[in-house]
């Protein structure tokens, strides 16, 4: 047996970490994932190669997000393993060690924003953004795809990338009026400057394998042929699966491997999925042997019936619907633009944002340049209810001088009495500065 | 008196070790078409005036099962496995008697779909049809739950000469490994325990009362019976001999590399603290990985006899040898007659060997002496960066917890230590290219022998608790008992010492030679709902490996 597209594994079960004794995010999440993949002996194919994580450093954080008051404070050292680990298998792709790779690892980050008072939905740092950016700068890839299959909407990796043009943000995920975090609605696509680059598919509890491959031929694969993405991510969480304690979806492993395998990421990342001994063991497999190419036919759930999972004829319909009217919005997005970005020199939003794991409020007015040029400056005013204001300002990668000389004056202008602490993240400078 | 013999390739190696030293030696050649002769003719070599009562301990190293594998002469073997979902169980085909059957056992070991009957019972007439008399059944996940191999077994314990169960190999998971080193013992159970019957037979014609026993691939022993049972722990003893002889007197230094430097190859160990660093899951035999538990070697194709040849301007060692060195008659220039030529060595022919490095010496353009500096200093060179190799793949290696990854040991050789035949001469070379501390072993062409001699019995134990469904599973014992929700780690541990004082005591392991130590302790609170349900433990533990001083 030998792979068709080698691959890198990074598997790193954390068995010494939690959340907490009980926390889904717990030494046990795993486990029987660990057992099943060292019985199929998966490690020992030829062209799948183990990697042992390198820990992301401070500079790699500092990238993507302003850490309140600083990176230590919000982390741990398994943060900084899990980020890692994503990075070594982006390494190992991106020198041409291997085709493909998988970051086996925990705990994940797609809840987590660009601006961090402390955790939300079990995510201190973003993964995946981490390992996006790192890529970027040491390896100079610019269009970058990114493809979430957790069932919970990642609302983290999309407000880090909800004004950059240059990466594509598509979510699927069970819709947000019946869980966590309760965003991710099909109209979100984007800030001005980088409209029609986030794409939500929100779909009803009880889909299964049929609605969520619908949703790919239909509109995630067509998306990505028009992006035209150096780098196809997936952010692999595994909580569709039908036997998911915390969410209410009927995916399966063979779902999964499918997906996976029609998808064809080059990078995978590990986010969600609780049901650590009837889905993780059977779903990661698939994932595995799909990404590297071979036959996941056998891979199936002990209590595996495909007639008792099937979603309902009204899922069907509402998801054709769906789907249709996700890709209306994509044809007209070129006549939009000029709309949204007419409306003054700068765009504001004000939002609260909740961190249920630490349970921390945030009040955030973010501002961004309308740019034509660039994916434009950015100003956060973000003050957590009883703990820190902060105001960070990011020049973007490829900022014109424009947005450019704008960050520097917004970081200027900062009132240092308003806040307890001002950052500036210069991008094309590789320069973080705090105070 | 301890009594240890390695055969090999070329020589059968045979050693007296008394209080730690070594009295007498002897080298034999071996006669590979007969075996049983060569071991018989060195051993009483090595007793000649010697009263048989006074042997204490006598440990065979010999490469009956290699040879068998590489050249295809086992016994046909039909192989039973039971896979449930997952990988295609015909990616693991083994031999040419391959049956998958229905069933299917889960990692927390729950029988999810029984077995067939029938399904057994059609393998098996296919089986006497074929004529075949060995039978190895192994079950995904039946390290967890041997039900099913064991039924099975029952089914056919009549109609077969033996059945080999995968559960009791080796506690570890690998479901593919465990189906290869199952099938490879039952295929070399028959040469194996014919073989060695004659030895016990011979040997009591030569009124030597003691029962031999045999050495395994982790350099510890186990007695003649034992080894009749699993026969595929004995295979590739021979590079595990060396570096057990190497821990008699080795340096004062935390890590060491010993290079054992033969005619054909150098293999290479690292000792950490004067303990060699094993393989995580088990050797290479041949083409298959397996589950025999072994030390971590890496094999080079460089040796005294490797063949030079110039490439363009290039000089090249290895990696085949294809006879001796010209100093002793061979037909190709050899580090050998390097070595003859620099005057190291005043063995062979010296006109012999300078004649090979001459054709050398011809192509590159410069004089045979030169041409034998080159040779040897490459020959040197390449040893230390495949060892350079080894270490990195060993710092390489994953672990899963974040304490080990940031406390995490790792590989820095600080000295090295030569053993086998030309050893003395490549240490001090070996020396000014690495800059570290090289020693040669003491009587460093029979190290083999004398690992072999000292080697205590070693085995090790796999304890599996699962307090939420209430068992403790030890498989390669096949031992279970019932446990009670308050069962602790503490108590698995001292359930996995007193078992392995057991099975080592069986093995023949002296009361006073054991030392254990736990090699994996894990625990892990299982939660279902928002509740804690149970506790899984797992809890590894070996008779420490090392020697025997006495």
């Amino acid at each position: 047996m030998k792979a068709k597209h080698p691959l890198a594994l990074v598997f790193f079960p954390a068995f010494d970490w939690a959340i907490s004794p009980t926390h889904p995010e717990r030494e046990e999440r795993l486990l029987y994932t660990q057992d099943q993949i060292f019985e199929e002996g998966l490690f020992d194919i030829e062209g799948i190669v183990e990697y042992k994580p390198e820990l992301a450093t401070i500079e790699d954080i500092q990238r993507v997000h302003f850490c309140v008051p600083d990176e230590r404070a919000v982390t741990t050292e398994s943060h900084l393993i899990s980020a890692g680990g994503a990075i070594t298998v982006a390494e190992a792709v991106l020198n041409r060690k291997v085709n493909r790779g998988f970051a086996l690892v925990r705990p994940p980050g797609h809840h987590s924003m660009r601006v961090v008072h402390g955790a939300r939905g079990f995510c201190n740092i973003n993964i995946e953004a981490i390992m996006i950016e790192y890529i970027r700068d040491k390896f100079g890839v610019d269009r970058i795809a990114i493809v979430d299959t957790d069932c919970h909407h990642g609302d983290g990796t999309q407000d880090i990338y909800w004004h950059d043009p240059d990466t594509l943000y598509i979510s699927i995920h069970q819709d947000g009026r019946t869980l966590y975090p309760g965003s991710g609605f099909h109209y979100e696509m984007g800030g001005p400057n980088a409209l029609g680059t986030t794409i939500n598919i929100p779909l009803p509890p009880k889909t299964s394998e049929e609605g969520f491959l619908y949703a790919l031929e239909e509109v995630v694969l067509p998306a990505l042929d028009d992006f035209k993405p150096e780098l196809i991510i997936n952010s692999a969480g595994q909580d569709n699966h039908y036997t998911d304690p915390i969410t209410n979806m009927n995916f399966s492993a063979q779902g999964y491997a499918k997906l996976t395998s029609r998808l064809g990421a080059d990078i995978a990342v590990l986010e969600g999925g609780y049901s650590i001994e009837g889905a993780l063991p059977y779903v990661n497999l698939g994932i595995i042997l799909a990404m590297a190419g071979l036959n996941y036919d056998r891979v199936v759930e002990p209590d595996y019936d495909y007639e008792k999972i099937k979603q309902p004829r009204s899922n069907t319909e509402y998801i054709k619907e769906l789907c249709e009217e996700i890709n209306e919005f994509r044809k007209n997005i070129d006549e939009m633009v000029p709309k949204v970005r007419a409306k003054g020199e700068t765009k504001t939003r004000n939002r609260q944002i909740y961190y249920d794991t630490d349970n921390i409020t945030e009040n955030q007015i973010e501002e961004v340049v309308l740019c034509n040029d660039c994916a434009g400056a950015l100003k956060i005013d973000s003050q957590a209810l009883g703990r820190k204001r902060i105001c960070a300002i990011m020049i973007p990668r490829k900022a014109c001088s424009i947005c450019r000389d704008m960050g520097y004056r917004w970081f200027e202008e900062a009132d240092r009495r308003r806040f307890d602490y001002v950052y500036l993240q210069d991008r094309p400078a590789k320069k973080y500065i705090a105070r | 008196m301890l009594v240890g013999l390695d055969v090999g390739g070329t020589h059968v190696d045979v050693v007296l070790v008394n209080h730690g030293e070594v009295e007498e030696k002897v080298k034999v050649p071996t006669q590979s078409d007969n075996l049983l002769e060569s071991v018989l003719s060195a051993l009483s070599a090595i007793l000649k005036n010697k009263s048989p009562e006074k042997l204490h301990r006598l440990v065979l190293s010999t490469t009956l099962g290699t040879n068998a594998i590489v050249q295809g002469k086992v016994d046909p073997v039909g192989v039973i496995v039971v896979s449930g979902p997952g990988i295609d169980p015909e990616e693991f085909s083994v031999g040419d008697h391959y049956v998958p059957i229905t069933g299917y056992v889960d990692h927390r070991g729950r029988e999810v779909k029984p077995i067939k009957r029938v399904e057994v019972l059609n393998a098996a007439k296919k089986f006497e049809k074929a004529g075949i008399r060995q039978v190895a059944v192994i079950g995904k996940f039946s390290v967890r739950n041997p039900v099913q191999e064991l039924t099975i077994r029952e089914i056919l314990k009549d109609k077969f000469d033996h059945v080999c169960l995968g559960h009791l190999i080796s506690g570890n998971l690998n479901f593919p490994r465990r189906i290869a080193t199952t099938y490879l013992n039952s295929a070399v159970q028959p040469i194996h325990t014919n073989f060695f019957n004659s030895v016990r037979d011979s040997l009591q014609k030569h009124r030597i009362e003691k029962i031999p026993f045999i050495l395994k691939a982790d350099g510890g022993t186990l007695n003649l019976d034992a080894s009749l049972e699993q026969p595929v722990q004995t295979i590739l003893s021979g590079p595990a001999a060396s570096i057990t002889g190497a821990l008699l007197d080795p340096p004062d230094s935390p890590t060491t590399a010993v290079l054992d430097i033969g005619g054909t190859t150098t293999d290479m160990a690292i000792l950490v603290d004067k303990v060699p660093l094993f393989e995580p899951l088990g050797i290479k035999i041949d083409r298959y990985n397996t589950l025999v538990r072994s030390f971590k070697t890496m094999s080079v194709g460089i040796g005294g006899d490797s063949v030079v040849r110039v490439e363009g301007d290039r000089i090249t060692i290895g990696p085949e040898r294809i006879g001796p060195a010209m100093a002793y008659g061979g037909p190709r220039p050899t580090p050998t007659d390097a070595i003859i030529t620099l005057g190291l060595s005043a063995d062979g022919n010296r006109e012999k060997a300078m004649e090979g490095m001459k054709l050398v010496a011809d192509k590159i353009g410069v004089s045979p002496e030169k041409a034998a500096a080159q040779v040897f200093e490459k020959t040197c060179s390449e040893i230390l960066t495949a060892l350079n190799r080894m270490v990195k793949e060993i710092n390489k290696k994953p672990v899963y917890t974040i304490k080990e990854l940031l406390t995490g040991y790792q590989v820095d050789v600080k000295s090295l230590l030569v053993v086998g035949g030309p050893a003395p001469y490549f240490a001090s070379k070996l020396c000014e290219l690495s800059e570290l501390d090289a020693f040669v072993a003491e009587n460093p062409e029979v190290t083999n022998a004398i690992g072999a001699a000292c080697a205590r019995t070693t085995c090790a134990v796999t304890v599996f608790v699962d307090t939420e469904q209430g068992f403790l599973l030890v498989p390669e014992m096949d031992y279970k008992e019932r446990v009670s929700q308050t069962f602790t780690r503490q108590d698995a541990i001292g359930k996995a010492y007193s078992l392995l004082r057991k099975k080592a005591l069986a093995l023949g392991c002296s009361e006073n030679e054991i030392e254990m130590e736990l090699v994996e302790e894990m625990e892990f609170n299982m939660v279902r709902g928002f509740y804690t349900t149970g506790k899984n433990i797992r809890v590894k533990a070996q008779i420490k490996p090392g020697i025997i001083t006495a």
